[in-house]
């Protein structure tokens, strides 16, 4: 299996000139295409940054990330900001689905982005929402749906780019026991069937059980890396 | 897509959205109304002092100038009239005979221009006769006078009461006659009243001793936006005498049109600048409370140029929904104004003076209404530039995390 993304001594420094914070700290990190992995670690121990950084959504104080052997450290934001259409994929804590779009709109929204046919835009929402249980929703809002059922139609969203490997920031830490069952069971067999690559940054033990590799952080740096 | 989100953005907060719909709405209103207004005013200004005295065209011997001197008659005169009523573009002519006197009462006297006219001529052209409040406008007997209710309660004099013209004759004696007052008139302007009197062309001529000699040809033409043309077609055809459009005539007032229109630019300009910094603060408030949301959009791969223009549309989407609101209240409120009037009887003394009426009746042009709404509607562009270029700003890891 080659390596979707590869962190060479990554580091993030917030006030550089005055009292330098590290909230990332010389990380090393390659993450397998198919891989289901978890980034834990307490708050403040820079799981976030270390997935903003990964995502292209941060630029790094040092050190060099790629993705799929690109080097997305010195790209420019516009060209950046297309990389990302085209190969990452997130999944937000917070749902952050597009309010005034249908569940079907929200997913078709990144092809539209990608300027795909409107065609292939509506099948592939609609089979993708299927994919995540929610073929009876395809026409409701963010509003009208729960946040269980929100944070599916945002992986369906970060699936229908057709990216290398999704992000997940806390995927379950607004969601019941419920919901972050069947959240994680749809992600699993994303991983298992479609060999679709998943990160996630979480405190939530059962997505913890769920990874097939666990990569603690703490203070910045990784202290475990553990394969299942 | 794009269009759809950007138009369902606005009304996710509809008081906000109705705010910025209803500023452009009454910005239009504000600018347009004030248009109409001063366009009524200035255009009753000028059909007031046209239709009063000065006609669309005059036609003078070019030494008669400001002395008016009495000996200074239009050569040819009656034929140059005659051939005036036959032009197919002349509603009305009247030829007069002018001079500079003084009137006296019993009791006082004061300087006036002196108008001998053909009543008959003088009714078609000059509004005059319609604003006789007391008496009749000539009833057909020698040494007949129409004065002004100004100059009347200035010399203490009522109907039918005798005053004395004096003025300098043909040969420059004195000469004096007794006119009995056949009818007051009240113009709209208060100033004309009280230094404009008008007799019988045949009485005034008798006593000046020029015959039938004419000093002023008064031209109203059927379609008054044509006297530029017409006048410069009269000066190639008279070329020995002065031709001269209402404009020239009284400069001030050419001059009141031109301030006019380049005042209700400046005031459009001053609207429309209020009018730009309420939607650069609404729209900079909806951008900054959807930062998340941005960041989002920004983090899923929508790009740059795609943020800009959807908060650019969202901005000209409101623009679009105010205008047409904004044009219709224009056209339902100039309208009853243009039929009833605005009552400006609280202003009536000041208002007299410049000649215009207790009411004053709003006038647009079509052409007003598209320069006025591309003004508002480049407005509403510009003012949704710096939100948008903020949305810009915006670090995708940092917005998203914004509540």
């Amino acid at each position: 299996m080659s390596n979707v993304i590869e962190a060479h001594n990554l580091s993030k420094v917030y006030n550089p000139k005055t009292i330098p914070v590290y909230a990332i700290n010389g990380v090393d990190l390659q993450i397998e295409e198919g891989e289901f992995t978890a980034l834990v670690g307490p708050s403040g121990s820079g799981k976030t940054t270390l997935l903003n950084l990964i995502g292209g959504l941060d630029s790094p104080s040092g050190g060099e990330v790629k993705i799929a052997g690109v080097d997305i450290t010195n790209m420019n934001e516009n060209k950046l900001i297309d990389f990302r259409l085209q190969n990452i994929g997130f999944v937000f804590q917070a749902y952050n689905l597009i309010p005034v779009l249908t569940a079907s709109e929200n997913v078709e929204f990144v092809m539209l982005m990608q300027k795909k046919p409107k065609r292939e835009r509506e099948e592939t929402a609609r089979k993708l929402l299927q994919e995540v249980g929610l073929n009876d929703r395809l026409n409701n809002r963010p509003s009208e749906l729960s946040g269980g059922q929100q944070q599916r139609v945002a992986v369906a969203r970060a699936l229908a780019s057709k990216p290398r490997f999704i992000l997940a920031d806390e995927p379950t830490a607004n969601l019941d026991s419920k919901s972050t069952e069947n959240l994680l069971e749809i992600m699993a067999k994303l991983n298992k069937e479609d060999k679709m690559t998943f990160i996630f940054s979480t405190h939530d033990q059962r997505v913890i059980d769920k990874a097939r590799r666990v990569v603690t952080l703490v203070d910045g740096k990784i202290i475990s890396d553990t394969k299942k | 897509m794009l269009f759809k989100v950007a138009w369902r953005n606005i009304w996710r907060n509809t008081t906000r959205s109705l705010v910025v719909i209803a500023s452009v709405a009454a910005g239009l209103l504000a600018g347009m109304f004030l248009i109409a207004f001063f366009q009524g005013f200035v255009k009753q200004d000028v059909n007031n002092a046209v239709e009063a005295q000065l006609a669309h065209i005059q036609i003078h011997n070019p030494a008669f100038g400001d002395d008016k001197d009495v000996n200074d008659t239009i050569t040819n005169a009656s034929a140059i009239v005659e051939k005036l009523r036959k032009d197919v573009n002349v509603k009305s002519v009247s030829g007069r005979a002018i001079t500079m006197g003084m009137i006296s009462s019993s009791s006082t006297a004061s300087g006036v221009e002196i108008h001998g006219v053909n009543p008959g001529d003088e009714k078609n052209i000059s509004s005059i006769s319609q604003n006789v409040v007391e008496g009749v406008y000539f009833d057909g007997k020698k040494n007949e006078i129409v004065i002004g209710k100004k100059l009347a309660d200035k010399l203490g004099v009522k109907l039918h009461n005798k005053i004395v013209l004096t003025f300098q004759s043909k040969s420059g004696d004195l000469t004096a006659g007794s006119f009995r007052i056949a009818g007051i008139f009240r113009s709209r302007n208060s100033a004309f009243d009280e230094m404009t009197v008008f007799t019988n062309f045949d009485d005034v001529a008798q006593l000046l001793g020029t015959g039938n000699g004419i000093h002023e040809i008064a031209i109203l033409l059927k379609d008054g936006q044509k006297v530029d043309t017409l006048a410069a077609g009269y000066k190639s055809q008279y070329p020995k005498l002065l031709v001269q459009t209402w404009g020239e005539i009284e400069p001030e007032m050419g001059l009141l049109t031109g301030l006019m229109d380049q005042m209700m630019y400046i005031i459009m300009g001053i609207i429309l600048l209020a009018l730009m910094f309420g939607i650069i603060n609404t729209m900079l408030m909806a951008v900054l409370e959807r930062q998340r949301e941005f960041g989002m959009l920004m983090a899923i791969g929508m790009n740059k140029p795609r943020v800009f223009i959807m908060v650019m549309l969202e901005s000209i989407m409101l623009t679009c929904v105010g205008i047409p609101i904004g044009i219709l209240l224009t056209i339902g409120i100039v309208d009853y104004f243009a039929k009833y009037g605005i009552n400006m009887s609280a202003f009536s003394k000041a208002l007299s003076q410049f000649g215009v009426g207790n009411y004053v009746y709003p006038e647009l042009h079509s052409s007003m209404f598209l320069s006025v709404t591309i003004m508002t509607a480049i407005t509403a562009i510009l003012s949704a530039i710096y939100p948008a270029y903020k949305a810009l700003q915006f670090k995708p890891a940092v917005a998203i995390h914004q509540i």
